[in-house]
């Protein structure tokens, strides 16, 4: 894509953020009453959906029962309308299995399971609009979701991309910046200890480059998780004043 | 049938032996097994053997039309597929979660890193291209498949030639190989993966883990890599590793 400048000389992007500046993310929790656990999260024009159930009682076969956690499901599914082209997507292609394994890496990572053995959760996500970073928003979702649904975490996982152009990392890709087929990262991470949940990359990346892109990374989940932190209580406070506290 | 069940004790002998860096085929934490590449008579055909794991590959190649919204390249397809004979617990309903993994994987390090040149796949823009298919068969498991598997791709890839074509005005010649020569295909650089197993939430690691520390470990990071240090893919599964410096250290 000749002609297509990522970053100008002055430092903007595209859409005028900085490098290492966020979209802009708003997130709701508790948009279902039906489901134990639901958010809703917008980043940039990225929009995602998560619901949780659980724990509960296994579905299927009870053999599948751990004896001493809880089984972790998760499941990705892309709306037809989310991307520029309307898009049918058939329900167990690779790509949504793939990000759904990668969903369970990360919660079960981060939830403690020990707590619930022989019983399942259930995380489900779909995609509403995808303009860059769904796995980032698919995980900021989820980590809501879980929350709501009383679900005891290890910590927040906060997820954030991150790319590489002209020697500078830049945070937060949009749809634009991703086809543009530089390095991109995805990054998930739980702020207090730094631990990182899952690191995925794609594309040729110079090694001596690793360091600024994955820091960048770790920044971008660090302000989006002081995000999420601030969403959370104020649904608490919320939920309190309509409980007469 | 279902994997037979690590006994407590085989668990536990296997950790206390990490802990104490020793592993049991006389490894050092560092070292790779023996890599082995025989070739078949095709062109295009490998057979890798990374210690006791086999991974054969096969590519070939066809003539189609191209995706609508990508005319002028060529279109590179991967398909790796768990045999039967792998292992007992390979089954083909069974191995799903495994399977997509890998396939996803491989298919990330080798298309996403653009290391065959497409757009010189193509024969006439928007009509004719080549489709490279590269068929990868697990003969034997003996853990540490994702890099034996890459290693086998990037090996058939750069084995196999394909037949040579030429384009006068609408009409697309193709010279069988007793015409002309076959050509080989345009490799701009060769992607290997390295995994590397943790162990006890990450104080322990070892590179290329074989069937019995795969079972045992808490999670596995593959890095692919090629000659120039550029890094092509990071895949982090399974567990939480701890800190950036690790990732560092380990590239």
């Amino acid at each position: 894509m000749a002609g297509l400048e990522l970053l100008s000389d002055q430092g903007y992007r595209i859409d005028g953020r900085r490098a290492g500046e966020l979209r802009k993310i708003q997130a709701r929790m508790g948009v279902f009453a039906q489901a134990d656990g639901s958010a809703y999260i917008e980043q940039g024009n990225t929009k995602a959906l998560a619901v949780v159930y659980g724990p509960h009682e296994i579905r299927g076969s009870r053999s599948r029962a751990l004896p001493d956690r809880a089984l972790v499901n998760c499941q990705y599914s892309s709306a037809t309308f989310s991307t520029g082209e309307r898009k049918r997507r058939p329900h167990g292609d690779r790509k949504s299995c793939e990000m759904g394994l990668q969903l369970r890496q990360t919660f079960e990572a981060a939830i403690l399971t020990q707590l619930h053995p022989r019983s399942q959760i259930d995380i489900y996500v779909q995609v509403l609009q995808a303009d860059g970073g769904t796995y980032a928003a698919c995980v900021n979702a989820a980590t809501l979701a879980v929350m709501d649904a009383g679900i005891p975490m290890r910590d927040f996982v906060c997820a954030c991309s991150a790319g590489f152009v002209d020697g500078t990392a830049l945070a937060d890709l949009s749809h634009v910046e991703e086809a543009a087929g530089g390095p991109q990262l995805a990054l998930a991470l739980l702020p207090a200890s730094g631990q990182i949940a899952l690191l995925e990359m794609d594309a040729r990346l110079h090694e001596d480059h690793l360091e600024q892109v994955l820091e960048a990374a770790a920044q971008a989940a660090r302000d989006v998780h002081t995000l999420l932190d601030r969403v959370v209580r104020q649904h608490v406070r919320e939920a309190s004043i309509l409980l007469g506290d | 049938m279902k994997e037979t069940p690590l006994s407590n004790c085989e668990r536990r002998f296997l950790l206390r032996a990490i802990e104490e860096k020793k592993r049991l085929d006389g490894r050092q934490t560092y070292d790779y097994r023996s890599i082995k590449i025989s070739f078949g008579t095709d062109y295009g055909c490998c057979i890798v053997e990374l210690g006791k794991t086999r991974v054969l590959g096969q590519v070939s190649c066809e003539l189609v039309s191209p995706k609508l919204n990508r005319a002028t390249e060529g279109i590179l397809f991967f398909n790796l597929e768990l045999s039967q004979m792998a292992a007992p617990a390979f089954e083909p309903g069974r191995q799903s979660d495994l399977l997509v993994k890998l396939n996803r994987l491989l298919e990330r390090c080798l298309r996403n890193s653009k290391c065959i040149d497409t757009e010189s796949l193509c024969v006439v823009a928007g009509e004719k291209v080549w489709q490279i298919r590269v068929d990868l068969h697990l003969l034997n498991h003996d853990g540490n498949i994702i890099d034996a598997a890459s290693i086998a791709a990037v090996v058939a890839l750069c084995h196999f030639r394909r037949p040579d074509v030429s384009v006068q005005g609408d009409e697309v010649t193709l010279y069988t190989p007793e015409e002309r020569d076959p050509v080989p295909l345009s490799i701009h650089h060769m992607p290997i993966c390295v995994s590397f197993a943790f162990f006890q939430q990450g104080t322990y690691l070892l590179v290329d883990p074989n069937e019995r520390e795969e079972r045992v470990m808490d999670g596995l990071l593959v890095i692919a890599m090629n000659k120039h240090r550029e890094i092509c893919t990071i895949q982090s599964s399974g567990g939480i590793m701890l800190l950036k410096d690790q990732v560092s250290t380990l590239t």
